[in-house]
């Protein structure tokens, strides 16, 4: 029942929010959320030290009948073990210090609207849990249509701006995009195994190892064109290349919804579902091929664009994108546990950058830019240690938890066999130098060198209050420790113990045991080339802060290309959404009103027409009648013949 | 009178003729013209709550694990043709007689002020059109089916007629024309039914063999009349026109009821009487509403009155019906059936929003609006409800029927399914780009600075509605559960039928 509890506190505190909001006032809305959150975070911890290390047994606790006809039937069930623990376990907590983190953040906002926000983070959080903790396809799409639901509510926030409007919208609709892949692949597996409960999928998985299923001209194993469908869900919600566009205008929301988006939510879907769904996926190398390379692409190509962007948020936001690249590279590869331990130190690490970016930004008076700051260190030390650590462990400098995590993807990368392995080994090392180079360079810019602000912001600059510099801390303590006191049970060579069936390593699949055997250089690499970018970041920005500039100018070309983001957006724009546009006019003008209706208001005159000539024929004659029954007897009779 | 009815009185007799009753009795009404108004208001609503609380009976006395027709009714009517009267439920169709008669006092609510002329012929309209609609559901012969399917058109005529917009004749003379030249055809069908099986009794219908050929003819002429109540592609354009000038009572009654009419129609007639051509003509249907589905949202999409965005919203996902219907397997036809119902709830919903800010700016206008989130809050929360199930939102009524409709249109082909399912995208598109122009954004009219948030009365309206989205977003079960054993029995009757026909023909069945 803790398990229970920790899912379904959340949505108590998002009901009561939302609907008694208005008469209860804000500050009885945010103590009644965050007394639930933390209900939750107990209940989730509880739940999954005694999963882990209690001896407890995994488990399905059925609430109810959801759907069912024919032989299609689904329930509302919680599904308990390692894997749906540790995600609830990590959500609740993140979850929790995000909301404590609001009350000092959205402190500015007007009275009286605030509960709205703090029923949607609640009501976000609990889309999340139903999604990991779903027992079979249709919850988990509950539960990931939930959090795209919150998103859109969240994102669009503010909703006087324009923009979080645009952005909202555009974070729907993509996701959409990948749900209906998704859908797809739901439908497929119920027509390939008869049910859509894990339990029933993955017992069944030996049986149609050789189904097979025909589509775009082609006929392929079932479980390759499964393992497609489902990745292009996970592609939309965990932004990958091509259905990244949403994530960073998503940073119109308020930083926290950023935060929560980033690291404890949302993004974090996609990779669950890799991770969910392996014992099917390990029997489509194909798709899993596609997966380590989109993954790749996306690391490297979010790292690219994350150099040159001067919006504190837009640079966290494709750091986050990138990120994701790497988890799916690892999942690609078979590595599930490293992908999902990467989430978990990712989830820390980044919760605390947004957070701190949000502290940064309440500093100097909502500014984002990073061109307009600098200079700031002495006056807010606590956030910049803090932007200091989730900056060591996005980079992966040892002993931070991204050290850990970002190791082990590489190295199950390199350890795997294959193109498309090394592609992505490759790909992560090159975003790894990126990385850091870019941290860097948001560490400089905002809080080193000359003051670039106006003299009235600066004078304002002021560490956040501790209802915001807690929850920071307390993240970052988790950035500095969840590396080395969980790689160890993750991936160490007890890992069997720790995940128990919860996640499936295929009879060939020897990556968890080959990615600790790799070469000395393939281990040290990474920390290398995290290294260097430092210190290039170092030599640039702090050394020759005339050089960015002359760069940018050399090499126009290629620094518009990034700064613009690949040109994904416009692209976009002219390829789908303006000549979707046109021909919806086109369909709706053209279509419907000149010739759908056309041809009925046509025949409407033509029957006035008729109508004058048929007065006409109508002579008085009874041997005119006679001859035109005749005619017409004949007409139908011969009709009846030549159609029967 | 039959002594088996399970009611152990008329109930389906009562309940289409009880509002008839109730329309006289409010046609009666004399006095001073704000007395008749207010009077004629609440006889026209507790009649339609003393039906709706009969109608119950449906929901905790019909058995659930019989395919069969219940609360059956005979009456001996034109003997010497084999024509009875004769009413009764299955599960198909008892869901839609409580669809009925509970959105008509929500539509007599709604209306409460918006209609201010005739109140007492608009009312008396509105009861005649609630015994036309009930009827036509419960009705187990042809030629009784037939005159409350077509009875239906005269007083939604008259609601469009008189009570409508600015460009009310032109539309309701369209909408008139529109669906009776389809009714001519399916007459000719009933004839031609009569003269082969003797009778127009519809469970004998359905026991009879026709001939391939004929089936095909038959099934033209259905077509012909329900593809335009539907509305399928590209017989559609009658709809936007009515609904834009429709009451809105009258298009919530349009949407929720009326255009379940076709759909209804191709379960009760073409599916299980014609299986031949059901099956000959599927690949037809499906193309039809594969284009319904995104040609309309399409143009939704470039709407600029809100009424005629939720009525293009309406032809896309009753597209996702057609395609449910002629999948004829259980997850097909049971997620259209759930379509249809949970689009009757949200659509109606959806233009009692509309219906809302009407009455209070007097124009649809789309552009009109903006930031109606301030002024409105809980207009604004149920709006966003509505639009949430009508994207299909799991959670939500719109959820369910679109997803088993899915994956009924999977087993066909996997093309069907995902074009079918385009809705999903371009839903979400025109939907959050209409929220977004109306509630969204700052309010920059004087007019809409000082605009009121729902009142007690609307919120009564919205309330009923606003449960049922989440209840069977939740637990869809309480409505499948009608009809599981129905549509088992139709699907079961169809494979079957298919089987012997290839026998006749001679070709071998694996």
């Amino acid at each position: 029942m803790l398990f229970a509890t920790a899912v379904f506190a959340p949505l108590l505190g998002s009901l009561v929010a939302l609907l008694f909001g208005k008469q209860i006032g804000d500050r009885a809305a945010q103590a009644v959320t965050i007394i639930c959150m933390i209900l939750a975070a107990i209940c989730g911890t509880s739940a999954f030290v005694s999963l882990v290390y209690g001896g407890g047994a995994p488990g399905v606790i059925t609430l109810a009948t959801w759907v069912s006809s024919g032989d299609f039937s689904v329930t509302w069930a919680l599904r308990y073990d390692t894997l749906s623990a540790v995600m609830v376990a990590m959500i609740t907590f993140i979850a929790t210090l995000i909301h404590i983190y609001s009350v000092g953040y959205m402190g500015h906002e007007p009275h009286g609207s605030v509960w709205r926000f703090f029923s949607y983070l609640s009501l976000f959080t609990f889309a999340m849990l139903m999604l990991v903790t779903a027992d079979n396809l249709l919850q988990l799409f509950f539960g990931w249509e939930g959090v795209g639901l919150a998103s859109y509510l969240l994102i669009g926030y503010w909703y006087h701006k324009p923009s979080a409007c645009a952005a909202a919208i555009k974070a729907f609709v993509v996701n959409r995009i990948g749900d209906l892949g998704f859908a797809l692949g739901i439908a497929l597996i119920f027509v390939v195994f008869g049910s859509i409960t894990f339990d029933a999928i993955f017992a069944a998985v030996g049986q149609h190892q050789n189904d097979s299923y025909s589509v775009l001209g082609g006929t392929f194993r079932a479980y390759e064109v499964i393992g497609v469908l489902l990745f292009i869900g996970a592609m939309g919600k965990s932004a990958q290349l091509g259905l990244h566009v949403w994530l960073p205008d998503a940073m119109e929301g308020p930083t926290p919804v950023s935060a929560l988006i980033h690291a404890a939510t949302m993004v974090t879907a996609g990779v669950f579902l890799m991770a969910r769904m392996s014992p099917v996926l390990e029997y489509a190398p194909g798709a899993m091929a596609f997966v380590t390379f989109v993954g790749a692409s996306t690391a490297l190509f979010a790292a690219t664009v994350g150099v040159v962007q001067n919006d504190i948020k837009r640079i966290i936001a494709y750091s986050t994108c990138s990120q994701l690249g790497y988890m799916f590279i690892a999942a690609g590869v078979g590595a599930y546990q490293a992908s999902v331990f990467h989430l978990l130190t990712h989830a820390f690490f980044k919760a605390l950058l947004f957070l701190g970016a949000g502290s940064v930004i309440h500093a100097m008076s909502d500014e984002q830019d990073i061109r307009k700051m600098g200079g700031i260190w002495k006056k807010i030390p606590l956030t910049y240690t803090m932007m200091w650590i989730g900056s060591l462990a996005l980079a992966g400098v040892f002993p931070f938890a991204g050290f850990f995590s970002k190791d082990a993807v590489l190295e199950a990368a390199y350890a795997s066999h294959g193109g498309f392995a090394k592609y992505g080994f490759w790909c992560g090392i090159l975003a790894a130098f990126l990385t850091a180079f870019y941290s860097w360079r948001l560490l400089i810019l905002t809080f080193h060198g000359a003051p670039r602000a106006d003299k009235h912001t600066m004078d304002h600059v002021h560490e956040s209050p501790l209802v915001m510099t807690v929850p920071l801390m307390l993240l970052a303590a988790g950035a500095v420790l969840t590396g080395f006191t969980f790689a160890h049970q993750l991936l160490g060579e007890h890992w069997q113990h720790f995940w128990g069936a919860a996640i499936h390593n295929g009879p060939h699949n020897h990556v968890m045991h080959d990615m600790h055997e790799v070469p000395g250089w393939v281990v040290a690499l990474p920390a290398v080339v995290g290294l260097s970018g430092i210190a290039l970041a170092y030599i640039i920005y702090m050394g020759m802060p005339a050089l960015p500039a002359q760069l940018a100018d050399r090499f126009g070309g290629v620094y518009r290309f990034l700064l613009n983001k690949w040109y994904f957006d416009e692209l976009y724009d002219r390829i789908l959404v303006r000549p979707i546009m046109a021909l919806a006019r086109g369909l709706w003008q053209v279509g419907d009103a000149t010739i759908i209706d056309g041809i009925p208001n046509g025949v409407a005159s033509l029957t006035a027409q008729g109508a004058g000539r048929v007065v006409k024929v109508q002579t008085g004659s009874i041997a005119h009648y006679a001859f035109a029954m005749l005619i017409g007897v004949v007409v139908l009779v011969s009709l009846y013949l030549i159609i029967r | 009178m039959n002594a088996l009815n399970a009611a152990g009185f008329p109930l389906l007799s009562l309940l289409t003729f009880l509002p008839l009753v109730g329309g006289a009795v409010i046609m009666m009404i004399r006095g001073p013209e704000a007395a008749v108004a207010s009077n004629a208001r609440w006889a026209a609503l507790w009649t339609s709550l003393i039906v709706f609380a009969l109608s119950l009976v449906l929901w905790f006395k019909f058995d659930t694990s019989s395919a069969g027709f219940q609360f059956v009714e005979e009456a001996a009517w034109l003997p010497q043709w084999g024509i009875t009267y004769k009413m009764g439920v299955d599960g198909i169709s008892v869901l839609f007689v409580l669809l009925a008669t509970a959105l008509v006092p929500i539509c007599i609510l709604a209306s409460w002020d918006s209609i201010e002329t005739r109140v007492r012929e608009f009312m008396f309209a509105f009861l005649v059109l609630e015994t036309m609609m009930v009827g036509m559901f419960a009705a187990l012969d042809f030629v009784v089916f037939y005159m409350f399917f077509e009875g239906v058109l005269i007083p939604m005529y008259l609601l469009i007629g008189v009570w409508g917009g600015p460009r009310r004749v032109y539309a309701a003379i369209k909408f008139f024309l529109y669906t009776l030249a389809g009714s001519v055809l399916m007459l000719l069908a009933l004839l031609a039914m009569w003269y082969a099986a003797g009778s127009t009794d519809i469970p004998t219908l359905m026991a009879t063999q026709f001939k391939p050929a004929v089936q095909t003819w038959l099934f033209l002429a259905f077509f012909a009349s329900f593809a335009v109540k539907v509305p399928m592609w590209p017989v559609h354009t009658w709809l936007p026109d009515a609904h834009v000038e429709a009451p809105t009572a009258g298009s919530v009654i349009l949407a929720g009821v009326l255009l379940k009419m076709g759909a209804y129609g191709f379960l009760r007639f073409s599916v299980p009487m014609l299986p031949d051509a059901t099956a000959y003509f599927a690949p037809m249907i499906f193309a039809l509403s594969v284009v319904a589905v995104i040609y309309t949202s399409l143009v939704a999409l470039a709407q600029t009155d809100m009424k005629k965005l939720i009525a293009y919203s309406s032809v896309a996902h009753m597209g996702v019906v057609t395609i449910g219907i002629f999948t004829v397997n259980e997850q097909g036809i049971s997620g259209a059936l759930f379509q249809m119902l949970s689009h009757g709830v949200v659509s109606g919903a959806l233009f009692l929003c509309v219906g809302v800010v009407y009455d209070r700016i007097h124009s649809r206008e789309i552009a009109r609006y903006g930031g109606l989130a301030d002024r409105m809050p809980k207009y604004a929360l149920a709006f966003m409800l509505f639009s949430m199930a009508s994207v299909g939102l799991p959670g939500t009524a719109g959820f369910v029927g679109e997803f088993l409709v899915l994956v009924g249109a999977f087993k066909v082909n996997f093309w069907l399914a995902a074009l079918g399912s385009m809705g999903m995208i371009l839903g979400a598109a025109y939907m959050l780009y209409l929220y977004r122009r109306v509630i969204f954004g700052s309010i920059t009219r004087d007019d809409l600075k000082s605009i009121m948030d729902l009142s007690p009365r609307e919120i009564a309206v919205f309330a009923p509605l606003v449960v049922l989205t989440l209840w069977m977003g939740i637990y869809p079960s309480s409505f499948t559960v009608f009809w599981d054993a129905s549509v088992h029995a139709m699907v079961e009757k169809h494979i079957a039928a298919l089987a012997s026909t290839s026998k006749l023909a001679g070709v071998i069945v694996p």
